[in-house]
């Protein structure tokens, strides 16, 4: 192993990628042969940093000089200036990375200051297809430990003591899953590892796959040694395609080492794993659903009971748990459940992964303590609103949560403060809305997202989800009344309780959270026909604000269907909304904003 | 990989290769390396530095550079920063004196005064 004076690492992550970070690794290890820098200075590609909004990203260290944006050409600066020269390209630095001149330590700017970095450990420091980096860093030494020095129960005992709940979505008390699953009776068991990850948006999964993908392998060998399997299945979208290549590489590598297959660390424990691959159905994460399409067939829910712990893989006792409370679990054996249990709430423990984006400045993925206020959540560690405009909501849970309104911003983030405003952890999407947000278009959104990925097994859900969108569609079209507001309640609770999985049960969320907290935007649309976020066009109307109005002409020139009539200069220009298509010419070119839409 | 011992042995290995992309603790050996300190032969010095760290399996130190240090005349230079100390900054430096600096002064904390900025200014 070589040592160098210098590593550059160059964000992998799926959001980097997609903004040319690939060519830039090219680019430097172009640069750097060119330069004869071989033997000094080394490319590594990492997983995600979290700053996706910012990338393509490069951290050079021993200075931790945090690039950000780069664009290929900026490459060569970094390579002449900062490899060579020793001087930091101050220009291309992460701009908050910045005081006063001088660049901080990234662990000290806002993004991170309030992060708690432990199912994202790795993330953005290794690479993720070296094992000894891994390794490095500690890993494989918790399984070496579980599988020398304690029984599974011991195992057991310390996940409980930890008070680690399932990251997925329901929260549900992992120890107390292993328990269940040690103690059903099967001659053969089975772990597996849900990354289906099917929120819109979400990426949180997916980043600790391509970041990481070795915690995870560690993390399910432990677990079976644990429960008593011996063979284990990550489920993951084909979607994923570079989270799916890294995870077989990893696979591959702990395989050559030994760390997966026959007797391992020379113990009688052996365990093999395997990927399967999910064709990308939202439905396909509920876990009955999930384990049908693991034995290749359709990937439809099932009643529960028996649960999976009992009867699950080919009817196996099959322990089932998220990427993210897998990626908990060695932490918690290297550094104890008092450790762990000391971070959180007294009922909700740890950290939580988010992956943040809306309106908001530091789109990107985020881990922090649970306990965090949403406040600090949006605006110390996700940077704020845009544009000075005013926050409305966040939505959190994806399609099964809800929206939390400005007055509950203080609200301590954990599993039970979240149900209890309506709304749920999820999986961990969260996206923040600002004034220009019309919460009967937010509750569309997600309804028209369930409605497609509504399996068809029962009719709450098939039927009752379309029939609350028809409704939704006519409210924000101007032609819904009272009744179906009321329609849309009842109706909502019978889907809640009549559906056979998750996705039915919550599906209703997301409207009945905005009817709750928003109840006077609904009512706008039904008795005013009015938008007040100016959002569902239907409802829009262009006026120009007289006394604003400085006669200048520009709007009428732009007006596609010449519906603005006025004299230049002589006098106030005026909307004939009956004619108006609403195409937002007019507001976008007037250069004294005396053309409102509401 | 048979047993905990062997992993061990690998993560040692290992972190060494890893180890600066920890924050801010340790030991930095910073060298003077613009345009002036690399036609003054500030390359093998870097070089020698971290051959040295490397054989020695220094843990926690890092070889670095940065660009002007404002003595152009005292080149090769370098800088040794560590926590709780003051910085130590040598001069004229060449590939044996650079491995003799990390001898005594990283490896067994004694300043090589006779070296340092200090001495030449005198
Ligand atoms: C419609 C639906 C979709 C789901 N999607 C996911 C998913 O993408 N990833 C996930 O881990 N759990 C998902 N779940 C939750 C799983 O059913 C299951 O509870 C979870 O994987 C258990 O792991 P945990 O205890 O570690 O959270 C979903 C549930 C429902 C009802
Ligand atoms: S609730 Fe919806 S997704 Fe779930 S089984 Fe019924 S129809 Fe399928
Ligand atoms: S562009 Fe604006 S200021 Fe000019 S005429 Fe139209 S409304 Fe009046
Ligand atoms: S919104 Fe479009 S159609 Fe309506 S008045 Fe303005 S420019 Fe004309
Ligand atoms: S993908 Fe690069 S920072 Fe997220
Ligand atoms: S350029 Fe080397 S000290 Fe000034």
């Amino acid at each position: 192993m070589e040592l160098y004076r210098s590593h550059i690492l160059v964000c992998g992550g799926t959001g980097c990628v997609s903004s040319d970070s690939l060519k830039i690794e090219e680019r430097f290890i172009d640069l750097i042969e060119k330069n004869d820098l071989k033997n000094e200075a080394k490319v590594v590609k990492t997983g995600c940093f979290g700053l996706c909004e910012a990338g393509p990203i490069v951290i050079v260290y021993p200075e931790g000089a945090f690039y950000s944006q780069l664009k290929v050409e900026d490459v060569d600066t970094i390579v002449s200036e900062h490899l060579v020269k020793g001087r930091i390209v101050t220009d291309l630095l992460y701009k908050e990375s910045i005081q006063e001149g001088e660049m901080q330590s990234i662990n000290d700017v806002g993004f991170y200051k309030k992060q708690e970095r432990v199912a994202l450990r790795n993330c953005g420091v290794i690479n993720p297809e070296v094992i000894e980096e891994y390794i490095a860093y500690d890993g494989y030494e918790a399984l070496g430990r579980v599988l020398t020095d304690m029984t599974p129960e011991e195992v057991i005992q310390i996940v409980k003591d930890s008070g680690l709940r399932g990251r997925g979505g329901g929260g549900f008390p992992t120890g107390l899953k292993w328990d269940f699953t040690a103690k059903a009776e099967g001659d053969q068991k089975y772990v597996a590892c849900n990354a289906d990850e099917g929120d819109p948006g979400a990426f949180m999964d997916r980043s600790v796959l391509e970041g990481d993908p070795h915690v995870i392998i560690e993390s399910m060998a432990i677990a079976a040694y644990a429960v008593g399997a011996n063979k284990g299945y990550v489920y993951i979208r084909a979607e994923y395609p570079i989270a799916v290549n890294r995870l077989q590489i990893a696979i591959d590598q702990a395989k050559d080492m030994g760390l997966l297959g026959e007797n391992i660390f020379d113990t009688d424990f052996s365990f093999d794993m395997e990927i399967r691959l999910g064709a990308g159905a939202f439905v396909c994460g509920e876990e009955t659903a999930l384990i049908n399409s693991i034995e290749g067939k359709r990937g439809m829910p099932r009643p529960r009971p028996p649960f999976p712990a009992v009867k699950g893989i080919f009817n196996k006792p099959t322990l089932l748990n998220n990427v993210e409370t897998y990626a908990n679990v060695p932490q918690i054996i290297l550094r104890g459940a008092e450790w762990f249990s000391s971070i959180g709430t007294e009922k909700s423990k740890g950290t939580k992964v988010f992956a943040l984006g809306g309106k908001i400045n530091n789109t990107g993925l985020l881990e922090i303590p649970m306990g965090t206020t949403l406040r600090e959540a949006i605006y110390d560690v996700g940077g704020g609103i845009p544009n000075g405009k005013a926050f409305k909501a966040v939505q959190t849970g994806g399609p099964s949560g809800g929206c939390i309104p400005a007055a509950h911003i203080d609200t301590p983030i954990d599993y039970d403060n979240l149900i209890e405003l309506g709304s749920m952890m999820g999986s961990g999407g969260m996206i923040v809305m600002d004034e220009d947000n019309c919460m009967v278009d937010i509750a569309r959104f997600f309804l028209d997202f369930t409605v497609e990925e509504s399996c068809g097994k029962c009719t709450p859900c098939r039927d009752g989800t379309k029939r609350m969108l028809e409704m939704l569609d006519k409210i924000a079209a101007g032609t819904g009344t009272v009744e179906d507001l009321t329609k849309l309640q009842t109706l909502a609770k019978t889907i809640k309780n009549a559906s056979l999985c998750g996705l039915g049960q919550t599906a209703p969320n997301p409207v009945l959270s905005t009817l709750h907290y928003f109840m006077d935007e609904y009512e706008a649309h039904v008795h005013e026909k009015r938008c007040p976020a100016g959002v569902c066009k239907a409802l829009l109307n262009y006026m120009v604000i007289d006394e604003k109005c400085k006669k200048c002409g520009i709007c009428a020139a732009k007006c596609p269907v010449n519906c603005i009539s006025g004299t230049k200069g002589k006098t106030v220009y005026h909307i004939d909304t009956e004619q108006c298509i609403k195409c937002n010419a007019c507001l976008e070119a007037c250069p004294f904003d005396a053309i409102k839409k509401g | 990989m048979k047993s905990l011992e062997e992993l061990r042995k690998l993560r040692k290995d290992s972190l060494d290769q890893v180890d600066m992309r920890r924050s801010g603790k340790g030991t930095r050996i910073v060298v003077g390396m613009a345009t002036c300190g690399i036609s003054a032969g500030a390359r093998p010095v870097m070089m020698a530095l971290v051959e040295e760290v490397k054989k020695r399996t220094l843990q926690d130190v890092t070889v670095t550079q940065t660009g002007c240090i404002g003595a152009c005349r005292l080149e090769p230079m370098f800088e040794v920063y560590r926590a709780g100390e003051e910085k130590v900054t040598y001069v004229h430096m060449d590939g044996e004196k650079a491995k003799r600096v990390v001898a005594e002064h990283i490896v067994n904390g004694k300043v090589v005064q006779e070296y340092t900025i200090g001495a030449y200014e005198k």
